[in-house]
């Protein structure tokens, strides 16, 4: 036996070991809603995308903004135009760490909480966020996480005029639920 | 030997950039995006008097109060044209995204008009390669005034049914240049069932082109010229130009203009402006578009 087919597992053993760590999904679901006396606005986007590193913990969620689906074509029309300018800054990301979960849990059935730790890039703005959320693993080992967190327009240099603040809440909750699968 | 150091060092590389790299999704590689289109050319359905290539969407219906005042030159005594007014009522609905229909009645010739919209050609943002949006427009209007008082009125002439009666076809070509600018150009064609006389030509064939210009996130900049081609029409008879502001305030668009047409529907602008501008006959007048959302379509769930 030579030296290379002595060797070769050995070189492919961490790679396979890295990537089935991995959990993926291009299907995530992102919903928000503002809620004031006034009106009520909801959206929704089922193709984000987000990569989740079991193994160091890194997470990451990138998102279309166009791809929000609203009730109302023209709110749909205005969260484009004149807030998020969809053109300009076409993409919100978040990029950050999830902890409170390994490898033992992941491998048993159960729900499990954990925190969440990064910086939201939307409409061109970074701001640092830190929230809860849960992980859930089924009997047949499917990944469920979500989580629920306020976002403040404000905060990423989104400015609503005097006419419609009565219409816009100033912090906009933000429902996330994932459900990975396997790299 | 070689062959096999290489691919131990790259092994040992990407096993390093795997940890190291903090951008997971930039290594899933971009996947093929689903269609995006663009949106919000214009902030309406019209530029002014002409559509625009914009569609009211799909469930929403749009009531539409346009009011255009007498001429600017009418001076102090007329208080500059804003003693007199002729008004367009009309209803448009979003039959789908790409389909809108829609009804007015004016004061202008006590007419009512109906006309169906239909997008055959969306420009594409991404995931596909289309550069403009195609429309087109056909529309119809009848006038419901007295036998006499009908513009081709002649005691001779007998009173059809369906001399009242005219159509337009219009080809609306448009693309959204950038955030700010929006440009369409529109050939098309206004049929005239009856005419007042041998020198008006029932086919009258025109080419506009309308723009907008954004200022603010929530004022626009729009203008839009009917070109008539030269011999169809009597030489007392001028060409469309209208200037004017879009303002959006929620639900609402006011559009606020000078134009030298009077009416409101496709005959009376194209084939019967009388106004000069460099007469001083032109119109102040305001479109109001109020939108409300009848339907919700479904989503297709993923």
């Amino acid at each position: 036996m030579n030296l290379r087919t002595k060797f070769l597992p050995l070189f492919l053993i961490p790679l396979a070991l890295t990537a089935q760590d991995r959990y993926m999904t291009r299907t995530g679901h992102v919903e928000f809603h503002s809620s004031t006396p006034l009106e009520d606005i909801d959206a929704e986007n089922d193709k984000v995308t987000s990569v989740w590193d079991a193994a160091s913990g890194a997470l990451e969620f990138s998102m279309l903004i166009k791809a929000f689906a609203f009730e109302k074509a023209l709110m749909q029309e205005h969260f484009n135009e004149d807030y998020m300018e969809s053109t300009t800054f076409p993409k919100a990301t978040f990029k950050g760490k999830l902890s409170g979960i390994g490898a033992d849990e992941l491998a048993k059935a159960g729900t499990y909480i954990v925190s969440v730790e990064g910086t939201i890039t939307l409409h061109g703005v970074e701001k640092s966020v830190k929230t809860e959320g849960t992980v859930t693993v089924d009997a047949h080992g499917a990944i469920q996480a979500t989580s629920t967190f306020p976002i403040r327009p404000e905060d990423h240099g989104i400015r609503i005029p005097g006419l419609v603040r009565t219409k816009i809440a100033e912090a906009i909750e933000v429902k996330v639920r994932m459900d990975y699968r396997k790299m | 030997m070689r062959p096999f150091l290489l691919f131990a060092l790259a092994s040992v590389a990407m096993i390093h950039s795997a940890h190291a790299q903090d951008d997971l999704i930039g290594q899933l590689g971009e996947e093929k995006s689903a269609p995006v289109y663009s949106t919000a050319a214009f902030k309406t359905t019209r530029v002014i008097n002409g559509h625009s290539l914009e569609n009211t969407g799909h469930g929403v219906l749009d009531f539409r109060i346009n009011h255009r005042f007498g001429f600017i030159n009418g001076g102090a005594q007329e208080f500059f044209g804003l003693d007199g007014a002729t008004v367009r009522l009309g209803f448009d609905y979003g039959v789908t995204d790409r389909l809108m229909v829609g009804i007015g009645r004016s004061g202008f010739q006590k007419t009512v008009d109906g006309f169906a919209k239909y997008r055959f050609l969306q420009q594409c943002d991404a995931g596909c390669s289309m550069p403009v949006t195609l429309a087109v427009v056909a529309a119809s209007s009848m006038t419901t005034l007295p036998a006499n008082q009908v513009p081709w009125y002649s005691e001779d002439r007998m009173d059809y049914f369906t001399n009242r009666i005219s159509y337009a076809f219009t080809v609306i070509v448009g693309r959204k240049f950038s955030d700010k600018f929006s440009f369409q150009l529109n050939p098309g064609v206004v049929h005239r069932n009856l005419v007042a006389s041998s020198a008006d030509a029932n086919d009258v064939i025109h080419i506009s082109g309308a723009g907008r210009m954004k200022l603010t996130k929530r004022i626009a900049l729009n203008a839009e010229y009917f070109y008539v081609l030269r011999g169809q029409l009597p030489e007392h008879y001028k060409n469309s130009l209208s200037v004017g502001f879009d303002l959006e305030t929620g639900g609402h668009v006011f559009q606020l203009h000078f134009t030298n047409s009077t009416g409101m529907f496709e005959r009376a602008y194209i084939t019967e402006t009388v106004g000069d501008w460099s007469n001083g006959d032109i119109h102040f007048g305001f479109n109001i578009s109020r939108v409300f959302t009848v339907h919700t379509p479904k989503r297709p769930k993923s």
